[in-house]
């Protein structure tokens, strides 16, 4: 008998089987985010020695973010040589692909986050055990709907795969600067702070800080919580839906 | 198993599939044969519930395929035009994710998996990435992948097109063999004439998204064109003098006979030739392929889009 969980997880292993059989693209990748921090951290104000403290998390989003909008480049390759209308005619549960894929895109910088904080961590970097994990559950959340979006995006890109890239790029960057995951917002202009507010990922980012900091009862938490649910069952939704439609 | 009603998909402007109306019985090996675009392919995937039929319904297995399409999936394989297996994998990976797909144990998705890979001769390539596979490896890899849960139903979109012909005969005897064994119904698309011609009790001719033909081979071609004898005269006063005797159209030196069952006819007809003075100087039995028969229904040859077909003369000197 198959479950959700049990399609999700073949789905799942299935794209993650490459990677692990060629390892080398995946460690360089999560080398990248350090030499960022490296060269970001120290342009930050920091009068009061919390700026990693702000900027670590941050950055975890920004990776997570940035590897989930790709959940659907693979799939462009994969729609053009068939496999994934070998896919959609299997039994697997329709969110199962979407999520199992997405999962192949968050888990590694999942394990990239703890490199970075275990980097951090001599450099005076403090953080909440519990509340990180806590974090991360709501950051997979929100990265398994942008992952179903982007799904979504390679099903309506088929046949034209600039769409893809090009809808990719303009919306991942405007995304992350009005999150203020890079730089803070809260002396924007008032226009940049409204955008801000709409952005699902602001209060995923205000979460995340909160969280690894160890405030874990506070209503940042439950607004990322929130914003978190919020993309996921959007993302889902619209994702099984194009693929039901999809031609 | 399968039943259809006006099944039709549009494109925008281009009707590929323009109401199809057929019914499949449990057991059956139908032949889908038709041109590029014919719309053989949109069908499959629309009997597949990879795509929404524009209007008409389809009941596959059961159930609905717009309705209950997981109810669907869990009991058909599909052999696609494309390659199932993703090129960054590798061949025996995939086929245990596939069987995996399908509900399968781990352990049981392994054996499968061995057996077949065995059984279609893809040992030395299923533990290498499918894209170092050659064309007709990868294709072998896609038939596995179709078969790795025994469905009790099977589409196959081509599934012999870039094998070479021991491969060929090879994929013909498996598919053969699971239905004995399973009693499989099986729905399969095809280029290659020859291979409708032996393997399907049953071709459906399709074009321009619609069922043209539907019979047996030999059904079909015995209605549709028949067999012909060829009758050559060394001079033309012998040809009309023949053409007299049998009461048939005259082409120069030659005659041209449509009849059934030519090669019993061939020695009557040469022995009243020579009782009435005109002996052939030569004749020829022509069996009508399915080309032929295509030819006939649509004034177009199906072998043009490079597929080939056997047409084997038979050539008799007298
Ligand atoms: N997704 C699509 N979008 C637009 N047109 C399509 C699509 N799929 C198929 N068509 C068109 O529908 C028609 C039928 O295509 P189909 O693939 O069913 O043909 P086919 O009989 O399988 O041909 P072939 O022998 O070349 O595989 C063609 O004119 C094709 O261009
Ligand atoms: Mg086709």
């Amino acid at each position: 008998m198959t479950t959700l969980i049990t399609d999700t997880r073949t789905v799942f292993s299935r794209e993650l089987r490459p990677t692990l059989r060629d390892p080398f693209t995946i460690i360089f990748s999560m080398v990248q985010p350090l030499v960022f921090l490296a060269l970001f951290t120290p342009l930050l104000p920091d009068d009061d020695g919390t700026a990693l403290q702000w900027f670590v998390p941050g950055i975890i989003v920004m990776s997570c973010l940035f590897a989930s909008s790709m959940t659907g480049s693979n799939l462009l390759f994969e729609i053009q040589t068939g496999s994934h209308e070998r896919m959609l005619v299997t039994p697997l549960r329709r969110p199962a692909l979407l999520i199992g894929r997405a999962l192949k895109e968050i888990v590694p910088m999942f394990a990239q986050a703890a490199l970075i904080v275990t980097v951090c961590l001599p450099f005076g970097f403090r953080f909440n055990l519990m509340g990180a994990l806590l974090g991360l559950i709501i950051l997979a959340a929100f990265c398994i709907g942008l992952g179903a979006l982007s799904y979504t995006l390679a099903l309506a890109s088929k046949n034209q795969e600039w769409l893809f890239w090009t809808v990719q790029q303009t919306l991942i960057f405007p995304l992350l600067l009005l999150a203020g995951v890079l730089l803070p917002i809260d002396n924007g202009p008032g226009w940049l702070r409204a955008l801000a507010k709409a952005n699902p990922l602001s209060y995923v980012v205000d979460a995340e800080r909160a969280l690894f900091n160890g405030d874990i009862w506070s209503s940042a938490t439950l607004g990322g919580l929130l914003a978190a649910a919020v993309v996921a069952a959007l993302g889902l939704g619209v994702g099984v839906r194009a693929m039901r439609r999809s031609d | 198993m399968i039943e259809t009603r006006g099944l039709a998909k549009h494109f925008k402007d281009v009707r590929a599939v323009d109401g199809i109306d057929l019914t499949v019985a449990p057991g059956e090996l139908v032949a889908l044969l038709g041109p590029n675009g014919a719309g053989k392919s949109t069908t499959l995937r629309m009997l597949t519930t990879l795509i929404p039929p524009t209007s008409g319904q389809a009941t596959v297995a059961g159930f609905d395929v717009v309705r209950r399409q997981r109810d669907v999936r869990l009991r058909i394989g599909y052999i696609g035009q494309g390659n199932g297996a993703g090129h960054s994998q590798r061949g025996r990976d995939e086929l245990i994710s596939q069987g995996r797909a399908y509900g399968m144990s781990v352990r049981d998705s392994r054996t499968r998996a061995a057996e077949l890979i065995d059984s279609l001769g893809l040992a030395e390539v299923a533990d290498r990435r499918v894209s170092s596979l050659s064309g007709g490896q990868r294709r072998r890899l896609d038939i596995a992948m179709g078969l790795i849960h025994a469905p009790s139903l099977l589409f196959l979109d081509e599934p012999s097109t870039g094998l070479d012909p021991q491969n060929r005969a090879n994929l013909q005897e498996h598919i053969l063999a699971l239905r004995a064994r399973h009693e499989t119904t099986i729905v399969l698309t095809t280029h290659y004439l020859d291979e409708a011609d032996s393997m399907a009790e049953r071709v459906i001719v399709i074009d321009h998204g619609r069922i043209i033909a539907d019979d047996s081979p030999a059904r079909l071609k015995a209605e549709h064109v028949g067999d012909r004898i060829i009758l050559g005269f060394d001079t033309e006063s012998d040809a009309a003098g023949a053409a007299a005797t049998l009461d048939a159209p005259r082409q120069g030196r030659q005659l041209h006979i449509t009849t059934d069952g030519a090669p019993r006819r061939v020695p009557g007809i040469l022995d009243d030739l020579k009782a009435a003075g005109h002996p052939a100087a030569e004749v020829e039995v022509r069996r009508p392929t399915l080309d032929d028969v295509f030819l006939k229904l649509t004034g177009r040859s199906l072998r043009e889009g490079g597929a080939e077909a056997t047409r084997t003369p038979e050539l008799v000197e007298v």
